[in-house]
């Protein structure tokens, strides 16, 4: 039995995937830094009821750990596709409202973002920013925006030409004031859409950039350090320290996007007749 | 005879495409040089220090400043940028920190062997995509189509390196049926090699690679698809009584096979970016376990080369899927005209 119309289990679905992520970002800041520290005795043990993800080599809690991480990539995701989504709506504006050499310049750059593959880009501004947290912000902020850029200027492109702007511009309003009170209005919900279905590309990214080495300090708990360091135990038989972490981070990242679709389909006012 | 103009044109025109696309390409190219080398210049990271850390002996401060000399770190940025991208234009990419050898060489030897990976994950990511994204569109909204389409998302949801920490527990630590990582047995000489050897540590590798890019691949043939099958040419087909297999050899292979081709040719940066990860996790020695190698330890020449390779790689593919569509869709062939 389906009870209510699509829209409201969209709202609902949506609420519900909003606060189970709140619920894990929540207690990854709140576990203290004691329920991480090693404890010899415990090492490597299984999967158990006391320790629900099992214990990595070192003895510490890998649920904990887990949790703990999950909440640093959630605020590297968080901080960068919001810097990327600001990034976004400036090119694209400017490439849809300046002069035809504008916006050949930016479709030039924006090719040239996308002639190198993300993944050396980043690696190569984590170098230039000395990695660690900086440079990791900065390098999936940098190489996130292209797509939703040029998504942007084809919307401002396609406003542009609509009669009510026309009328604003005849009745002498300026640019900038069409521009926030029309047209930024009108991108708002595509961009927080764009923004949240970015956010789980960022945190892939974070995850494996950090594997590689060059996002966060080892001793901090990230999803991608945890996963580095189980690969020095897996032909020791320790399934659990890769296996584990990596589920949860894959389930975060299907529900963002799911959150990202249901989101789409309530802002979306053509998505009721369907 | 007019035949004869009309290849004739058609020559021209695929002379003059691709005549501004390698343009275009030499532009690109040459931006991603700046910038790389502007963002290594930014670096904290000392490369002389790198370079002596290297070396593994004690160098006096005179012997240093002889080095800092010779390399030319103390002039003006955009005179280095000029020294290097002439030296770069002579074939001469400088000698990598890490390994003590040039990096035009380690860069050939290491592209041939990701080039091997990349291949194979590239071609069976696009046939099994390909292959399931036909289902998917044949049997769309039915229990085949469901299915495969959560899949597709949840494998396009799944980080890379994650699926071969998996695969390498599942298959190499656990049923023991692959060998754990590099590109032959360790303690066997190169020339030893058998190509079989070879295979068996590549199949790993490639299976995780294609993984990545099949999701991508098989929902946009599904989407094609759908879309052909909609049609009303296709409802006329299905009215003469065409089954669902003559209709998707007639009228549906013909109008998808381009736009999936292109899409492929199209990827050629996840691709790469994808194959940075599975060779690290599998540690097979290719460029992309050599640009985090050279990130790790400080080595900006095998750095900036193999970041110049990569874009020279995407480019091409990028040319690629520019020249087919505009080559093959005659559609597009008129505007340009």
């Amino acid at each position: 039995m389906k009870k209510g119309n699509r829209r409201t289990r969209a709202v609902i679905q949506a609420a519900a995937l909003a606060m189970l992520l709140l619920v894990v970002y929540a207690a990854g800041i709140l576990i203290s830094g004691d329920a991480v520290e090693g404890d010899f005795l415990d090492a490597g043990r299984p999967p158990c009821l006391e320790h629900p993800f099992g214990t990595d080599a070192l003895g510490r809690d890998l649920l904990m750990r887990t949790l703990k991480g999950m909440s640093v990539s959630m605020t590297v995701g968080a901080a960068a596709s919001a810097i990327s989504a600001g990034i976004a709506v400036f090119v694209g504006i400017a490439a849809a409202a300046g002069s035809g050499r504008v916006d050949a310049a930016i479709s030039w750059l924006i090719d040239v973002m996308m002639s190198v593959p993300h993944m050396v880009l980043i690696i190569l501004i984590s170098f230039a920013m000395g990695r660690g947290f900086q440079g990791l912000l900065a390098g999936i902020a940098a190489t996130h925006w292209c797509s939703l850029a040029r998504l942007i200027r084809g919307e401002v492109l396609q406003l542009r030409s609509r009669h009510y702007i026309a009328v604003s511009r005849k009745l002498g309003k300026p640019e900038g004031w069409i521009l926030t009170r029309h047209l930024l209005g009108h991108l708002a919900p595509q961009l927080l859409v764009g923004a949240i279905l970015m956010f789980p590309h960022a945190i892939l990214h974070e995850a494996a950039v950090s594997f590689l080495g060059f996002g966060l300090p080892p001793e901090q708990p990230a999803t991608g350090i945890i996963l580095a360091e189980s690969m020095r135990y897996i032909s020791a038989g320790l399934w659990w320290p890769a296996v584990l972490p990596g589920l949860t981070l894959v389930w975060v990242v299907l529900s963002v996007d799911r959150l990202g679709d249901e989101l789409q389909k309530i802002l979306n006012p053509f998505s009721a007749q369907e | 005879m007019s035949g004869n103009i009309a290849v004739r044109g058609t020559f021209r025109r695929l002379v003059r495409v691709f005549f501004t696309c390698s343009i275009r390409m030499l532009s690109l190219l040459l931006a991603v040089s700046v910038i790389s080398f502007a963002l290594v210049t930014m670096s904290p990271v000392d490369p002389v220090q790198q370079y002596i850390t290297g070396l593994g002996t004690a160098v006096s401060p005179e012997q240093r400043a002889k080095i800092e000399d010779y390399w030319g770190v103390n002039e003006p940025p955009v005179r280095r940028y000029m020294g290097w991208l002439s030296e770069l234009v002579r074939g001469n990419l400088g000698e990598s920190a890490l390994y003590r050898r040039p990096v035009a060489d380690i860069i050939g030897e290491r592209f041939l062997n990701s080039l091997a990976l990349m291949l194979c994950a590239w071609l069976l990511s696009g046939v099994t995509g390909f292959f399931l994204g036909c289902i998917m569109g044949m049997y769309e909204d039915r229990w085949p189509d469901k299915l495969l389409k959560r899949i597709c998302y949840v494998l396009s949801s799944t980080p890379t390196f994650w699926l071969g920490l998996v695969f390498l527990i599942v298959f190499c630590v656990g049923l023991g049926w692959f060998p754990v990582g590099f590109s032959s047995p360790v303690g066997v000489l190169r020339a030893d090699v058998t190509l079989w050897q070879r295979i068996h540590h590549l199949i790993l590798p490639a299976f995780t690679l294609s993984l990545m890019s099949f999701a991508n691949i098989a929902l946009h043939t599904r989407r094609k698809l759908s879309d052909v099958l909609n049609s009303e040419y296709v409802l006329f087909a299905r009215a003469r009584g065409e089954g669902p297999y003559t209709i998707l050899c007639r009228h549906g292979l013909r109008n998808i096979l381009l736009p999936g081709l292109t899409l492929q040719f199209a990827s050629f940066a996840e691709l790469f970016g994808g194959s940075v990860m599975a060779e690290n996790v599998f540690s097979y020695p290719g460029l992309g376990s050599a640009v985090s190698a050279a990130g790790q330890n400080g080595d900006v020449p095998l750095l900036l080369g193999v970041t110049l390779c990569s874009a020279l790689f995407v480019c091409t593919g990028n040319m690629m899927a520019n020249l087919l569509y505009r080559v093959v869709d005659p559609q597009i062939r008129k505007e340009l005209r």
